[in-house]
């Protein structure tokens, strides 16, 4: 299996992660330095909380630079949950810039419509396309939520999966070798970890 | 579409998990591990651990339980009873729980929900509320502490605004007159807290057949619906369960 780097920003708790990474055999480091996730093959970039702290933290370490060269040089990256925010042009949440590795903003859910924020519970996912992310995950799967924004991308061409909470949005972005997850798979049964697997298979 | 949650509640005592009736006499009915790998099998949404264990020495028990539990079920779950500080909050997350219930505390000291709203996320903060039937209150309910033992002057619709407004992020309303009875959940005041708040609803306490699950989740307007002897003790499973609200027409998970 492929040495796998998850990104440690400060932005939540990577316990769910670790374990299941853990489970599913993956040999993976878990690390906040540059110099140790080049090392690796794949990189993972979990995160939960807020946008402008999330940045931050990105920023003081390093990075965010990090990040965008590591997309570059074509590895294979996964992020979620607030790690699907980030890699947009900017956030709505405290007008946040971003990475910019993908164009778009992240908006947040209007409470007009009656809906609760966040958007917390399982809801069901539709990729658009078929994609080796979703290899043998029927459409229509629910997967584990808990956000109060979205990522929006520009181009149409960036939604690998949409979910519907009042309005359709992207549940999934994909740019070439990224992909980025609004759900939490590690939170998310057994579906939740075959796309974990899927995603260390590529 | 989003789903409304089906969640079991697994009390922990001294390890094991019991299951009471009306907040006294509980009867030990397992070990929480395996039953919890049991409901994840069967399809549960999530689950919520309540550690009834009364002396504080005891707690590490809890926390390998919650450790043991992380490494083998991989749907969201809570854990509650005597979380006191930020620091009970902060073992029980980094032992693997994606929630925290306070509850008694919450009352005593309110801090303690904006504290770990600040430093977790509000994701992570679940107000637990005992509340009973009072006609003296302005919204008819009281709340309760210390295990539904202790009235409090708090009425259970301002103190859950005011729980929210601090930054819980889900509330789980635990009826004192309907727990244990297995004759359905208290649905008025599910409803009154489902449609006042902004933040998701958790019914709690009641639940006897399927048919409760049914009425909470939509004459109720509950988000999730937690149940305990039902799984535990009335040999109901977790698919029955949902296939029926699917029947119902309550949108559910099912695979």
């Amino acid at each position: 299996m492929k040495r796998v780097g998850v990104v440690d920003y400060d932005a939540g708790n990577l316990t769910s992660v670790k374990t299941a990474l853990k489970f599913l055999e993956a040999e993976y480091i878990i690390s906040s330095r540059p110099e140790e996730l080049e090392e690796t093959e794949q990189l993972i970039f979990p995160g939960v909380g807020e946008a402008r702290t999330a940045m931050q933290n990105l920023r003081s370490r390093g990075l965010d630079q990090f990040m965008r060269d590591y997309f570059q040089s074509g590895r294979q990256m996964l992020g979620i949950c607030l790690g699907s925010q980030i890699v947009l042009s900017k956030s709505e949440e405290h007008d946040t810039t971003c990475l910019d590795i993908v164009p778009g903003t992240a908006r947040r859910f209007s409470r007009n419509s009656g809906l609760k924020v966040p958007h917390m519970g399982w809801n069901q996912v539709y990729p658009v396309r078929s994609s080796p992310l979703f290899a043998d995950i029927p459409g229509g799967i629910s997967f584990y939520f808990v956000h109060s924004y979205y990522p929006d991308p520009q181009a149409d061409s960036a939604v690998l999966a949409t979910a519907e909470y009042g309005i359709t949005f992207t549940s999934v972005l994909q740019l070439d070798n990224l992909h980025a997850v609004q759900f939490h798979p590690e939170k998310s049964g057994k579906w939740g970890l075959k796309l974990l697997q899927n995603f260390l298979n590529f | 579409m989003l789903q409304k949650r089906v969640i079991v509640c697994l009390d922990v005592k001294d390890g094991k998990t019991t299951k009471g009736v009306r907040f006294k006499g509980n009867i030990e009915v397992g070990d929480p591990v395996e039953m919890a790998e049991e409901y994840y099998r069967q399809g549960v949404d999530e689950l919520v651990f309540y550690d009834i264990t009364a002396s504080h020495e005891k707690r590490g028990i809890m926390l390998d339980v919650v450790k043991r539990v992380a490494e083998k079920i991989f749907i969201p779950f809570a854990v509650g009873g005597g979380i006191a500080s930020l620091d009970d909050m902060r073992a029980v997350i980094l032992a693997g729980a994606e929630k925290v219930s306070v509850n008694s505390q919450a009352v005593k000291n309110p801090r303690i929900i904006r504290q770990g709203a600040e430093l977790f996320g509000n994701q992570c903060v679940v107000l637990g509320m005992d509340a009973a039937r009072d006609t003296g209150m302005p919204s008819g309910y009281r709340v309760y502490i210390n295990g539904g033992r202790t009235a409090t002057e708090l009425d259970a619709l301002e103190w859950a605004q005011q729980a929210v407004e601090f930054g819980a992020g889900e509330v789980v309303v635990n009826s004192i007159d309907a727990d244990g009875t297995r004759e359905g959940y208290e649905i008025p005041l599910t409803r009154l807290l489902s449609t006042s708040l902004e933040v998701p609803v958790v019914a709690s306490g009641g639940a006897g057949s399927s048919r409760h699950l049914i009425e909470v989740l939509s004459e109720g307007k509950a988000d999730a619906a937690l149940i305990a002897s039902m799984v535990h003790i009335q040999g109901y499973t977790i698919h029955g369960i949902k296939s029926d609200l699917s029947n119902a027409g309550v949108p559910v998970r099912e695979d």
